[in-house]
């Protein structure tokens, strides 16, 4: 197909460039400079989708962001697909392929329409949710089948191959929009050297000027732009950011920029010099001021069969023809209620082609283009409006009639104007978007006929962006809005030269949203409000009608301006038609929030660099390559890798992890195991209240403890609920070194300053986080005080070393901190040494650790060591509802200590005092071959009637090979005093397991392996 | 995501860089023992949800380690001040434009008086 609808001349496009395009399985020609939509109109393209919930047939209505129905699918390749982009933002580049969003099996005959047509009147606001709420269970299934159906695209399958960058800014102002308003601000401010970022999300700035039927200084507008743009891109301290779109304002001016950098070129960026650039930047701004220069978005009226293709905006209208050299039609009836939309009416003429009528809501319009209307010959249709458009795959007439606005109602007789194209404008909506991502409601402004844009401290709002649609008054109020930014900076700025606007008289607009029809709104064929969601006049009639009274309510009932679209083309009439519909004024009914993002982002774009490895940090331990080469299977903790188990080949097969946890527990048992325990958190404490402090922030005492002592302490909130446990040792009389859980140790530290900084100023102790300064590694069993006595000069005689005692020395010839610390039950040294010298010392371990059968075990077989001796995990046994005393262990609670100390007083709390809280105890399986599951919840009578009275729950459970059983730890209401009973455990596959309630030390409860 | 000058580093810093910690001023009672359940409840759980003025404890988690104080208007988000330990607000619930100088600069004096005692105090 030819492009039937290209003008011969005319548009900024560049004629002697065409490009090939594949849309929905066809190949048109476009031209450079084209949008995508600009280039489908030209082709005589009606139908680009199918409507989300009625299947209608749509077309392109708006030429810019606020597109409510050119959704497209983009990418020719798995690889390359981006869903929901407006055909209006998209430039054309050769090769470019692209598919509706919806429609099945094609948007030119949509079995859904049927359905559509069939249904329309079965799908009231809130059908889904009427419809498909019973049973609850189905709505899984039912939504599978409504998602299908509506189409919202659908995101790659494949490997993005683009890349993405994120960019911290800084500037002194930042301009949004690079219209008239944004270009005179920018440059105002520009000139005086302050920082100026003008960002606009448009394939070249100039924004209305680009299609004006204005002049500047007598030339052209589009020369002006020129000018401007060419002096501000020679200025260091301007920032020109095209392509960009401000999609979100955030606190204290801080917005994010989408920059497209690539999407005009390809569907991948394309490769400069063998190295493929950033697709898109995010700009992470911090402004010091910002200038809204947003604009205004024109409204379309609603009257029936609005949605039909062929119905457009008048402004679109104008740009299409004076931007693209694209006439969308042949013959035109433009229904106004004000004089700027004359503009399409002058434009179709000039551009050869028929105008029908302009047919204009109010009764004695008399502004100077509509007098220039009448100079042409074109015929005005005064105190009327097109009420209904007529065609179901295009436009064919328009019904047009006099109305009464005042009463809503049609005064005349109905008259049919045979056309292909209706375009309408009911006023333009300054776009608000952003001002509202701050909080600040909009204000209703009854001569601006719009909401206009509350302002926190620091953002501006100029021209059509607060209702100020006249090109001159427009171009003074950015400068003077730039100026006063600058101000609040403490900068001044000196007026600059605008250029000379012809004056132009225009008559006043009128309220106009919906056009009344001859049948009541539920009657009459659909008049579409936010044609991307499809709701209807009639919807929110009769959304008022059931009760929804609030516009937030109104909202969500109908779904009106949710999505991508975000109401830029609706909302306001449809705000309109509910304070029509509950007897109230605008203002009263007031307006919904917008929200971010403006227009959407690509999850690309969100997520920058930080995806596949560089999503999260990784920490490794200094022996962390010794662990990669001996086949270690790693644990994410925190965002430390651990070593979860060394699996090994045993005959040529590699061990199951039951396996190899079964050979890394009896080892320890039996010989001597070695354990990476370096992510430890290791905060060194010194000063000489430390002493005092560690007696008021842990719940056992520390007055007492001797230089060269180790002691386990509890830190409990101050609601004396356990947070973290460890151990500490008194270094020095001023100093210790305390440990924390891995995953708890940021949060510990930062709760010792806490206490120090607010609560307890006066103790003279100061703390530092020294985990990443010391490796740790255990050795553990039997054999290790004849291992670890080959390579120290440290006396380890068991009467000189006990346990709970530290030494320094040196081990493997470097200097070492040896605790005799067990959390396994066995025998046990904790090696501390400097970082850099681990795996020396690691290595060495090994070197002498062959003839005791040393083995390298992971935080697996750590855990059914540490449980088969009942030592808890902080966050694991314990969820921030459980006591010290809760866990039996009211040994290591100093209830006589002189401080009240954090969490003490909390204990007498009749709630901690209840006889029936969950206490800490060990479960054994009634059958020793059941490992029950973690998280199991526990009954006590499991013939008891669901819902069943639930008792607690399973905190640790494992396999012990040393019991040959399963066994594990649980919390059980008043557990403590129920030794011996039997619980249940029913579980989701039906079964039901029973155990006995035993006290949660399983090996060794007299604890004199440690001591040997 | 919230610009916040740090008054110990002196320099406006991302948001990022802190954690927050809840209302600001809980002072734990002197003598826990001698509080009713219900006293002791309050202290623990009960908090401010103020529409406008708030006074919230925060830390400057990933740069000088320090608990400050921030003012901040819960409508507008916007940060009215923020100040060190031991210092009192200058905007309060009752003074949104900020209390007079006077006033700030007696609160200034009582507050540092506070702490030599309580200093003197653990000497002692």
């Amino acid at each position: 197909m030819s492009q039937v609808n290209r003008l011969r001349e005319g548009g900024r496009i560049d004629r002697a460039r065409r490009l090939n395009f594949t849309f929905n399985g066809k190949r048109y020609q476009g031209h450079a400079g084209d949008t995508l939509a600009s280039a489908l109109l030209a082709n005589g393209v009606d139908i680009v989708n199918r409507s989300f919930k009625y299947s209608r047939p749509r077309g392109i209505v708006a030429a810019g962001a606020e597109e409510p129905n050119a959704l497209i699918q983009l990418g020719s390749t798995e690889a390359t697909q981006v869903p929901n982009v407006r055909a209006t933002q998209q430039a054309l580049f050769e090769g470019l392929t692209a598919q509706s969003t919806n429609g099945w099996p094609n948007v030119q005959r949509d079995v859904m329409s049927l359905v559509g047509k069939l249904g329309g009147r079965f799908m009231p606001p809130g059908f889904y949710y009427k419809t498909f709420m019973a049973p609850a269970s189905m709505w899984m299934t039912y939504e599978k089948f409504i998602r299908k159906g509506a189409g919202l695209g659908r995101s790659p399958m494949e490997r993005d191959p683009d890349i993405y960058d994120h960019l911290n800014q800084h500037c002194d102002l930042l301009v949004i929009g690079a219209g008239p308003v944004g270009l005179a601000a920018a440059l105002t401010a520009a000139r005086t050297g302050a920082r100026v970022i003008l960002a606009d999300e448009q394939e070249e700035m100039g924004g209305s000027l680009l299609d004006s039927r204005e002049t500047l200084n007598g030339q052209p507008a589009s020369q002006w732009v020129a000018q401007v743009l060419e002096e501000l891109a020679g200025l260091d301290n301007v920032t020109l950011l095209p392509r960009t779109t401000a999609h979100g304002y955030h606190d204290h001016h801080f917005v994010t920029l989408h920059e497209r950098r690539t999407e005009h070129l390809g569907e991948t960026a394309p490769l400069a010099a063998g190295v493929r650039p950033a697709r898109s930047r995010l700009h992470r701004v911090r402004a010091g001021q910002v200038l809204l220069a947003t604009g205004a978005h024109e409204r379309p009226l609603v009257y029936a069969g609005n949605d039909v293709p062929g119905n457009l905006v008048a402004g679109a209208v104008s740009t299409y023809i004076r931007r693209y050299g694209v006439v969308p039609g042949n013959k035109l009836v433009l229904s106004v209620s004000n004089d700027h939309a004359y503009r399409a009416a002058l434009d179709w003429d000039e551009a050869g082609r028929e105008v029908v009528a302009i047919v204009d809501a109010r009764p004695a319009p008399d502004g100077e283009l509509v007098e220039q209307a009448r100079d042409r010959g074109l015929r005005v249709i005064t105190g009327s409006a097109v009420l209904e458009a007529k065609g179901s795959t295009r436009v064919s007439g328009a019904r047009i009639a006099t109305i009464d606005t005042a009463t809503f109602t049609v005064t005349g007789q109905a008259e049919t104007l045979a056309c292909d194209t209706i375009a309408s404008s009911g006023g333009y909506s300054p776009v608000i978007h952003l001002a509202s991502h701050t909080g600040a409601r909009p204000t209703w402004n009854d001569e601006v006929l719009g909401f206009v844009p509350s302002l926190v401290k620091g953002v501006h709002a100029a021209g059509s962006a607060r209702g100020i649609h006249d090109l001159a008054e427009g171009l003074a109020d950015g400068m003077a809005k730039a100026c006063e930014a600058l101000a609040e900076l403490g900068k001044s700025a000196e007026v600059i030269a605008l250029p000379q606007v012809e004056a132009r008289r225009e008559g006043v607009a009128c309220a106009l949203y919906q056009v009344p029809h001859e049948k009541p709104t539920l009657r009459a064929p659909k008049q579409f409000v936010d044609m991307q969601n499809d709701v209807t006049a009639a919807a929110i009639e009769l959304a008022t009608r059931e009760g929804f009274e609030s516009i937030e309510h109104v909202k969500r009932y109908t779904a009106m301006g949710f999505g991508t679209d975000q109401g830029k083309l609706g909302n306001i009439n449809g705000m309109a038609i509910a304070a029509r519909c509950l007897g109230k004024s605008i203002p009263e009914v007031g307006t919904t929030v917008f929200r971010p993002n403006y227009t959407p982002v690509t999850f690309g774009a969100i997520a920058g660099r930080h995806c596949r490895d560089l999503f999260d940090p990784e920490r490794y331990t200094a022996m962390h390559q010794w662990h990669v080469e001996h086949g270690a299977e790693f644990e994410e903790v925190g965002q430390w890798k651990r070593p979860w188990y060394f699996p090994q080949s045993v005959n040529g097969k590699q061990e199951t992890m039951h396996e190899a946890v079964a050979r890394e527990c009896l080892a320890v048992r039996e010989k001597v195991g070695i354990l990476d325990a370096s992510t430890l958190g290791k905060i060194d404490i010194q000063g000489p209240d430390a002493r005092e402090f560690l007696n008021r922030i842990y719940t056992n005492k520390w007055a007492k403890l001797a230089v060269g002592r180790a002691r386990y302490g509890l830190m409990c909130k101050d609601d004396g609920m356990l947070m973290d446990d460890g151990t500490t040792s008194c270094l020095g009389e001023n100093h210790f070194l305390m440990t924390t859980t891995t995953g708890g140790a940021a949060g510990v530290m930062e709760w010792l300053e806490l206490w120090h900084q607010t609560e307890w100023p006066e103790l003279n102790v100061t703390f530092t986080s020294v985990t990443d300064h010391w490796a740790t590694m255990t050795i553990t069993g039997p054999e290790a005080r004849n291992l670890l006595a080959e390579i120290t000069d440290i006396d380890l005689a068991r009467d000189r070393f006990k346990f709970m005692d530290w030494r320094e020395g040196k081990v493997a010839e470097v200097p070492a901190r040896v605790f005799r610390i067990s959390f396994t039950g066995e025998l046990a040294y904790e090696i501390n040494v400097q970082a850099n010298y681990a795996l020396h010392v690691w290595k060495t371990l090994f070197q002498h650790g062959e003839k005791y059968g040393l083995t390298p075990y992971g935080t697996e077989t750590m855990h059914v060591l540490r449980a088969e001796k009942g030592f808890i995990i902080a966050g694991q046994d314990t969820d921030g509802s459980v006591t010290p005393e809760d866990l039996g262990m009211q040994w290591a609670v100093g209830y006589d200590k002189p401080y009240s100390w954090v969490g003490k007083r909390a204990l007498s709390r009749s709630d901690t005092r209840r006889i029936d809280r969950k206490q800490l105890v060990g479960l054994k399986p009634k059958d020793p071959t059941v490992v029950l599951e973690e998280g199991a919840q526990i009954v006590f009578d499991p013939d008891h009637a669901i819902p069943m009275p639930m008792v607690g729950h399973v905190t640790s459970s494992y396999y012990s090979p040393t019991l040959q059983s399963g066994f594990a730890l649980a919390v059980v209401k008043g557990g403590q005093s129920r030794m011996g009973q039997t619980v249940y455990l029913p579980m989701a596959d039906g079964k039901t397991h029973a155990a006995e309630i035993v006290g949660p030390i399983f090996y060794d409860p007299k604890g004199e392996r440690q001591h040997v | 995501m919230f610009h916040i000058y740090c008054p110990y580093c002196e320099e406006y810093r991302e948001e990022e860089e802190f954690h927050p910690k809840g209302q600001a001023h809980i002072a734990r009672p002197a003598d826990p023992e001698a509080c009713t359940d219900e006293q002791w409840g309050d202290y623990l759980f009960f908090r401010d949800n103020p529409r406008g003025i708030h006074h919230e404890l925060w830390v400057h988690a990933v740069g000088c380690r320090k608990f400050f104080n921030i003012t901040r208007n819960t409508v507008s988000y916007e940060i009215l001040e923020t100040y060190k330990m031991g210092e009192q607000p200058r905007f309060t619930a009752e003074y949104p434009e900020g209390k007079p100088d006077e006033q700030v600069a007696a609160e200034k004096v009582a507050a540092e008086a506070a702490g030599v005692e309580r200093q003197e105090g653990v000497k002692a």
